[in-house]
């Protein structure tokens, strides 16, 4: 021991820029989280001022998105489309754009804000939270209109409908560790951002956003892998809830779950180990 | 420091190791330390890019394409509770480095920091967003350097007045000039109570009253059981602020002691003595 180090100790002082521990630091979290909720609604705001569309931009997008999926399927592919195929598309579409838009731009939510990280002090965890609480806030809204859509394409409004609100937090709980998980990667190397697109691509076409998923699959192998898939089980389940025909079983609830709360519990953990380093990578 | 050489206060009672020079330890028996930096090194990991520098930096090293710059080559330094500590040094010293070391922002590649709390860095002008009202900025900044919603609440009108611009408190902070938006960091920042606070070139801009009223109110952040670091290219901020300065050169302390000193020998090195 040096005789500073002795110095400091007979001092009763605490050493600076060691990581907390796990418990600590879900606890400053938690005291903190008003500062990640209102950067992420202020950061929305400061977004869409500038642009003539403003908001209705997080609006219009999709509905382009269903407009295109909807003419390719539903015309030139029809042999494809599953039933109450409109209503099946708008359900798709919407979540799996919330999901993965989640850890696409959360990705970016350290190496983007990085005179912030390397100005204030402040549990990191912080911001790829904040990514996911901004969209979350954009997708509210799209939901609302995604339901007026399925009453104007036939469907009634059930009991089953209640069922997206646990849905919506299992799917947030997920992307909420896919995030976390993808922004500490991005720290390490900035590659992980082009690959991501070819990841989404992928979990596109293999979560069945606009086919179905178990018909359109006949190798035994891959069936289950594909059904116990977490986002197509999130949007198989509100399905479920809001398209007559639809149903899911118990399992896929408690799959659904698990993978909810596997992925924040192992996102959270990998992205608090690299906690003390977040200020000099970026 | 090398690890068994004894603290003194004796200028060259004993060489360190390295072959640069070093001053010994500036200490205080009796007083109460707050932060202890032992030795502390921090290299910077860089990809570089364009042409390489012809000039020989012995700072600078090359691995392949990474070079690594040793900003921190073993700084030492004890702060005591009540000490107000100008921070000084040519640009690329690494005064701001040290500051980011301190507070645990940077981690550190060898030595130790020690604090009696978390030190914290009057950094909030990253939080702030510059298309949105002065407003909403107090409440994002507020909350960036941890203030409770209620806490800005109370002090919203104090951290609005203390900046001096409650006619534009409704304006995006887009339209302020640079001054204003100085002086709504400081206030922010200033308008919480902290142990430890560092001050990185925050009072260089501002008209003379608001300079006034903020060295008053770091003098007060200072005064209790807290310390102050003020980095600071202005020596006549630092004379009225600060009791004690170091002198950062090239990532290691040249000088430490009571800051008239140390001013007066950094204007000296710097060819423009100060004119008491």
């Amino acid at each position: 021991m040096t005789s500073l180090a002795t110095l400091a100790a007979s001092a009763k002082l605490s050493r600076v820029g060691t990581r907390p521990p796990l418990l600590k630091y879900l606890r400053d979290f938690y005291q903190r989280r008003a500062f990640a909720f209102t950067m992420a609604r202020y950061s929305l705001q400061a977004a869409t001022t500038k642009s003539s569309l403003g908001a209705a931009w997080h609006v219009v997008v999709p509905a382009l998105q269903i407009g295109v999926y909807g003419v390719i399927f539903g015309v030139l592919f029809s042999s494809l489309r599953p039933p109450h195929f409109v209503p099946y598309l708008m359900v798709g579409i919407v979540l799996f754009q919330y999901i993965t838009g989640c850890f696409t731009e959360g990705a970016r939510a350290i190496t983007s804000n990085g005179s912030l990280v390397r100005s204030l002090d402040f549990p990191r965890i912080l911001l790829p939270v904040s990514a996911v609480v901004s969209n979350a806030l954009r997708v509210v809204p799209l939901i609302g209109l995604m339901l007026i859509g399925l009453v104007l394409s036939g469907e009634l409004p059930s009991l089953g409908w209640t069922w997206l609100i646990p849905d919506f937090v299992l799917m947030t709980m997920f992307a909420a560790g896919a995030t976390m998980i993808s922004a500490r990667l991005t720290v390490h190397t900035e590659d992980v951002n082009q690959l991501l697109p070819f990841v989404v691509r992928i979990l596109f076409y293999l979560s069945g956003v606009f086919w179905n998923i178990d018909k359109m699959i006949h190798i035994a192998v891959l069936k289950p892998i594909l059904h116990y898939n977490p986002i197509h089980l999130y949007m198989a389940i509100a399905r479920a809830g809001l398209i007559q025909g639809y149903t899911v079983t118990a399992m896929d609830w408690i799959v659904a779950a698990a993978w909810a709360v596997a992925i924040l519990v192992l996102g959270t953990l990998f992205f608090w180990q690299a906690e003390e380093k977040y200020g000099r990578n970026v | 420091m090398s690890s068994n050489q004894p603290l003194s206060n004796d200028i060259g009672a004993e060489l360190p190791e390295e072959q640069r020079l070093k001053p010994p330890v500036f200490l205080e028996p009796g007083k109460t330390p707050v932060v202890v930096v032992d030795d502390v090194h921090l290299k910077y990991r860089v990809f570089a890019s364009g042409k390489k520098v012809t000039r020989v930096n012995s700072r600078v090293k090359r691995k392949g394409r990474l070079r690594e710059i040793h900003a921190l080559q073993g700084v030492s330094m004890v702060a005591y509770e009540g000490d107000s500590i100008g921070v000084i040094g040519t640009n690329g010293s690494g005064k701001s480095t040290l500051m980011k070391a301190i507070s645990g922002i940077l981690p550190i590649d060898a030595g130790a920091v020690w604090a009696s709390s978390r030190p914290s860095f009057l950094g909030v002008g990253a939080a702030m967003i510059k298309q949105l009202s002065g407003e909403k900025n107090v409440i994002l900044g507020g909350l960036a350097v941890g203030m409770s919603r209620s806490e800005i609440k109370a002090k919203f009108d104090h951290i609005v007045d203390f900046a001096g611009i409650r006619d534009f408190i409704d304006l995006p902070m887009e339209t302020y000039s640079s001054g204003m938006v100085e002086r709504l960091k400081f206030s922010i920042a200033a308008a919480r109570e902290h142990d430890i606070l560092i001050i990185d070139e925050a009072l260089a801009v501002g008209d003379q009253d608001f300079r006034r009223r903020s060295e008053a109110r770091m003098r007060e952040l200072a005064s209790g059981a807290g310390c102050v670091f003020l980095v600071s290219h202005s020596m006549k901020s630092i004379l009225d602020t600060c009791n004690r300065a170091i002198w950062l050169d090239k990532g290691i302390v040249k000088m430490d002691g009571p800051a008239i000193d140390v001013c007066r020998a950094y204007a000296a090195a710097q060819g423009a003595p100060l004119d008491d």
